[in-house]
């Protein structure tokens, strides 16, 4: 009885504890889980928020779509028939515009669409008559007075066979502007058809395209900043590395090279030369990038290299194999320009001194180059002007020496115009070409160079926008701010622009579209504040955040793991019961 | 530098990441390879160019730059010799109002860009290497402080002076190759009244003006070999020859500068031109150059002797100071010149001995001039300077100190004014009412205080005096300061070392017993004719006392991590025990039987018997 009882008071006193002993264990639990909850709900996006880099939106859809880069180029062509090359019931049956396009594709995220849009007509009475002046210089003249055709568009007049404006071997006029004359051949006399004409016609107005406006040559060399290609020849090669990457802004700078001046007080007029010759150029080519012109005079300047006494001509002679090593030396000298960061072209005048003259440059094959002068691709260009004319025996030295400024300034314009990119690519052979006049540059010269530096400022923007986005995107510790996030804004929207300009024919504003497009590019790519916290490495966070975060997630992570390995014996229990 | 790339594996991937990206950009066009390289050099043709245009017909041409060089050397009564270089390049060229000139002779044409690009009337730059001990060596031909000193006025065109004066600091920090960027605007000063124009020009509104210097910077031949690029004739002839690093820079004292201002053309000064001086000053040690014989020469200065002028200079010339020596009781000079030639600089009439380098005698038959000077006594005593100043900080512990500056007068009978600046950093807090200015035990009341506070992170100090000094005396200016706590992140590299406080800057009308001359036509030597002089009884004379160098309270740098790991730890335990708190369970444990009674147990059991 009495050890009943006692067992029944223990049995009750158990069933307390246990009951206090689970309520309280459940307690614990649950303050566990919920302080587990609160970390994880409040504590971790708190701490995400907190140190979180500030990165402004980009517009990253778009950025994507100009990774793949439809260009299309459209230029105006008009086909004017003067007399006697078409019949009157054929002049009916002209169509009024054809359109031709051509697709090329580069590279898989490059495609290229050339559209010439040919317009047709008859000549007016006023260009039939400017058609009749003695010579096709003078014809181009006049017809240019009648109208003007805009930047980027070209006007073709076909001439009968019969006009004695072209000599006897040349079938092709181009003139200084934007117009061509096209004399019909003699095949054609009047009696054939219309098709046969237009057939005839289009592989003539073909090429005379090729030379005036733009030619898939220049527009893939224009596109090497974002399509790697491989050139079928060296010339090639060379033809698309000689000229200057655009760029905004130039600096030209006219350095006389006196080392001798002991022997040598030589004078040049470098500020009538310039005005002369070398700003109507710039002016011409003012909507391409702004120009800045200096120069000046350096003494005691010495060429890198000491050149080969030639007995049998005493002559001193550089040969073409050491030209690259002449400049190194005078580069030290040069001098950067402080006061902007666009690309310098260097023209050299060399005066080699009393002990070296004169002094010949010789070209691969020995033999003497003509201008003595030589020009390094996206450098500049270098000329040697021999001054031993000017001693006579008995010579007091220093000789007072002036420069012919038009010889010198004949060989840097030349010079200057194929490191901007300027090309004369050989026409063919029943082509006659323009001198181009007072400006040194056709103005369809002009428009091919406005057509490949558009093509290659949208290039190159792209490529900068796409690989900083990448960037961007690959490094998540870089700040984006709010003026990066603006720039490559309106940088997308110049480009979006500039495309659309090209498609739609307007050189002039695609140009300046595409320029905008670099400028905004080429500044938020070297925005400085992107490297802030570029170096902030995740080591050194961690040693930061190891004495807080340890000792207060390891208690929580422990009563988790208890937790769920407890409801698991549980779960096992309960399934061993049931079975 | 390895072990810093290893440490962080994150930076060297972005550092590839971004190397790899330029190197694709730039490459990209010459992939061709060896082809191009070949290609590289090509002869020009002139085929279908032709500029087809009227001659030009060649100009009748002026050539209208000037150049001069001078060397002058003094011996010092310490045996010790002075060197100084002037090279003095005059371009007439008008830029005042905006005209743009791009074409250059004989100026170097990185500096006129600056000039026209920035609109600068007036730049003044000196680096020094050492101090010049005036009441040793008698005053400098043109002083300067030690570091870097640069004063720019603008023309009054300038919009942003700020901004175009931080411009300009980067660009000519590229040119001369020093740390001019750090130049910003808590060293910037205004100074209304000490730095007046060199040039010509009426504009002395001072809000055109910026003056700051770097007490710190180091000079050596980085920034010679710039400076020296900006001669016409470079280092290849004439007096530049000389101009070697390896033994100006093994010297007491080396101070370059590049003073640019607009002068006039003629004496109706209708139209001005461009004056460039560029001056090199060296102090040579007897006892260092380690040889027993006491003479100098310029192969043993300067391990160059001379063999020509530069060809493109008007004059060449070298003086040397004879004053003291008119019987030859001091030194011995070889070989002898003819020519001597006087001229009054800094208020004394001084004879110098001359030798133009223009002339083929000057070199003789062994085609080479290699001035001797024998040293004989060192007795005879060198003028006084009647101006001296100097320095110091005083004060103990790392709260507050006192900067005292004294002005010596050594005039016997005159007493003159003085205009003192002062730019003080702003982590040194000026208490501006315990400035006392005192002379001779009495207070000396300036007649004229600027006083603009500084802003913390923003301005330094700027104090301007101006004070007499009576004859005969030394005026003292005290000021007491407090150091300011930097935050962790201001501190320099070696913050142990201390912090600079610019030279304290002296200009004074010194009255004179010789009249100056005050004509600009009469031809004058370089050296005498720098500062601008307009009363013919006084010339002007420009002292720069000691910088200083005052410790600042200096933290533990590593303590912000040791915060870090305290706080941490305390934010750990307190939170431990509240998360015990809450999440354990407790519950009573029988207590555990004794030892005594386990072991009574065990021997229970051995024996069969039931256990306690």
């Amino acid at each position: 009885m009495m050890v009943g009882m006692e067992r029944n008071q223990y049995d009750a006193e158990c069933f307390l504890l246990y009951y206090l002993f689970s309520s309280e264990r459940r307690r614990g639990k649950l303050a566990a889980l919920s302080i587990a909850a609160m970390v994880i709900l409040v504590g971790v996006p708190l701490w995400w928020k907190t140190t979180q880099t500030y990165r402004a939106w980009l517009p990253v859809a778009q950025i994507n779509e100009l990774a793949k880069l439809q260009l299309q180029l459209s230029a105006d062509v008009e086909v004017v028939f003067a007399r006697g090359t078409a019949t009157p019931e054929q002049q009916k049956k002209v169509p009024v515009t054809q359109t031709q396009d051509e697709d090329h594709a580069v590279d898989e995220d490059t495609t290229l669409r050339y559209r010439h849009e040919t317009r047709y007509r008859t000549a007016t009475v006023m260009e039939e008559d400017a058609l009749k002046q003695p010579t096709a210089a003078e014809a181009d003249l006049s017809l240019h007075r009648l109208s003007e055709s805009p930047c980027g568009s070209l006007v073709i007049y076909v001439i009968p066979e019969s006009s004695s404006l072209l000599p006897e071997n040349v079938n092709v006029y181009i003139g200084q502007r934007r117009t061509a004359l096209l004399r019909i051949g003699a095949q054609m006399k009047v009696g054939k058809t219309l098709k046969q004409l237009l057939a005839h016609l289009e592989p003539r107005v073909k090429q005379i395209l090729q030379v005036m406006s733009f030619s898939h040559n220049d527009i893939t060399a224009a596109l090497s900043d974002r399509v790697r290609f491989s050139p079928d020849n060296k010339e090639s090669i060379a033809d698309s590395m000689r000229a200057f990457k655009s760029s905004p802004g130039y600096e030209i700078t006219f350095s006389l090279l006196n080392p001798d001046p002991k022997s040598h007080r030589l004078h040049w007029d470098i500020e009538g030369a310039v005005q002369t010759y070398i700003q109507p150029l710039l002016t011409k080519l003012s909507p391409v990038a702004n120009f800045s012109l200096d120069s000046q005079i350096l003494y005691y300047a010495m060429l890198g290299v000491n050149p080969r006494y030639d007995s049998s001509r005493s002559a001193y002679i550089l040969n073409a194999d050491s030209l690259a090593h002449v400049i190194n030396p005078v580069e030290a000298r040069l001098g950067s320009n402080a006061a902007s960061s666009n690309p310098v072209l260097n023209f050299l005048l060399y005066v080699p001194d009393a002990h070296h003259s004169p002094l010949y440059i010789h070209d691969h094959k020995k033999r003497e180059v003509q201008t003595n002068a030589f020009h390094s691709p996206r450098w500049g260009g270098i000329m040697v002007y021999n001054v031993n004319g000017f001693y006579q025996t008995g010579t007091n030295f220093p000789v007072d020496v002036n420069i012919n400024m038009a010889k010198v300034m004949g060989v840097f314009l030349a010079q200057l115009r194929l490191l901007l990119g300027v090309q004369s690519t050989a026409p063919p052979s029943s082509f006659q070409v323009a001198p181009c006049g007072s400006s040194g540059l056709a103005d369809w010269e002009l428009d091919r160079l406005m057509w490949s530096r558009s093509v290659e400022n949208v290039a190159t923007a792209t490529t900068t926008i796409t690989s900083l986005a990448q960037l961007l995107d690959q490094i998540g510790n870089i700040v984006i701010n709010d003026n990066i996030a603006q720039q490559v804004s309106s940088a997308v929207t110049s480009l979006q622009l500039a495309v659309a300009e090209l498609e739609v024919g307007n050189l002039g504003f695609a140009l300046q579209y595409s320029k905008e497009a670099i400028l905004a590019s080429e500044k938020a790519f070297f925005d400085p504040s992107l490297l802030h916290l570029l170096y902030f490495p995740d080591d050194q966070k961690f040693a930061i955040y190891i004495p807080l975060f340890l000792p207060m997630c390891v208690p929580i992570l422990l009563s988790l793991l208890k937790i769920v390995s407890e409801v698991r014996q549980r779960r096992r229990e309960k399934q061993a019961k049931k079975d | 530098m390895a072990s810093y790339w290893n440490r962080n594996p994150i930076r060297v991937f972005v550092f590839l990441i971004l190397t790899v990206f330029v190197v694709v950009r730039s490459n990209i066009p010459s992939t061709p390879g060896e082809g191009a390289e070949e290609r590289r050099w090509e002869a020009s043709q002139v085929g279908d160019v032709d500029p087809g245009m009227s001659v030009a017909p060649p100009h009748p041409h002026t050539n209208t730059d000037s150049f001069q060089e001078e060397l002058v050397v003094r011996p010092l009564h310490s045996g010790d010799i002075y060197a100084s270089f002037q090279f003095r390049t005059v371009w007439e060229a008008d830029f005042s109002r905006g005209n743009k000139v791009s074409h250059y002779q004989l100026f170097p044409k990185s500096l006129g860009q600056v000039i026209s690009k920035f609109s600068v009337r007036e730049l003044h730059i000196s680096f020094t290497q050492g101090y010049w001990r005036t009441m040793q060596w008698g005053q400098p031909f043109l002083p300067s402080p030690p570091g870097a000193e640069l004063w720019v006025w603008f023309q009054d065109s300038v919009t942003d002076v700020d901004g175009t004066w931080k411009e300009l600091t980067n660009v000519l920090s590229g040119i001369f190759c020093a740390s001019l960027n750090f130049i910003d605007s808590t060293n910037t000063v205004q100074p209304s009244a000490a730095f007046k124009p060199l040039g010509v020009g009426n504009v002395t509104d001072h809000r055109f003006l910026r003056y700051a210097t770097l007490p710190r910077e180091i000079v050596c031949t980085e920034n010679l070999t710039p400076w020296k690029k900006l001669l016409p004739c470079g280092s290849k002839a004439g007096l530049a020859v000389l101009l070697k690093s390896e033994k100006l820079f093994h010297s007491s004292f080396h101070s370059q500068a590049v003073h640019i201002r607009p002068i006039c053309q003629d004496q109706r000064c209708k139209s001005t031109s461009l004056e460039l001086r560029q001056t090199l000053n060296a102090v040579f040690d007897l006892h260092t150059s380690g040889q027993a014989k006491r003479e100098w020469s310029l192969f043993k200065m300067f391990s160059r002797t001379l063999t020509e002028a530069c060809p493109l200079a008007s004059s060449s010339k070298i003086y040397i100071d004879i004053t003291d020596n008119s019987q030859g009781e001091q030194f011995e000079l070889s070989p002898a010149s003819s020519l001597l030639s006087q001229a009054v600089v800094l208020g004394d009439r001084r004879t110098f001995s001359v030798y133009d380098l223009t002339d083929q005698a000057t070199f003789g038959s062994t085609r080479s001039l290699n001035l001797l000077i024998r040293l004989k006594s060192t007795d005879g005593d060198m003028l006084r300077p009647l101006l001296h100043a100097e320095r110091y900080v005083a004060g103990y512990g790392l709260q507050t100190g006192e900067i005292h500056t004294v002005m010596y007068n050594h005039h016997p009978y005159r007493s003159f004014p003085v205009l003192l600046l002062d730019s003080v950093p702003w982590y040194l807090r000026l208490y501006i009412h315990t400035l006392t200015v005192t002379s001779k035990g009495k207070e000396n009341k300036p007649s004229y205080i600027h006083y603009q506070p500084s802003k913390d992170r923003l301005r330094p100090h700027l104090l301007e005096m101006l004070v007499q000094l009576p004859p005969n005396s030394a005026t003292e200016v005290t000021v007491e300061f407090e150091r300011a706590l930097l935050k962790w992140t201001e501190y320099t590299p070696d913050p142990n070392h201390g912090f600079y406080v610019g030279s304290s800057v002296i200009s004074s009308l010194v009255p004179s017993t010789v009249a100056t001359n005050t004509s600009i036509t009469q031809e004058q030597p370089l050296f005498s004719s720098f500062f601008p002089c307009k009363e013919e009884l006084s010339y002007f004379v420009r002292v720069y006392t000691e910088p200083l160098l005052v410790n600042l309270p200096t933290p533990d740098f590593s303590m912000p991590y040791n915060v870090i790991c305290l706080t941490c730890t305390v934010v750990a335990v307190g939170y431990g025990s509240l998360y015990n708190l809450l999440t354990r369970s407790f519950q009573i444990e029988e207590p555990s039987p004794g030892l005594a009674k386990r072991i009574a147990n065990v021997i229970r059991r051995m024996r069969g018997v039931p256990p306690l």
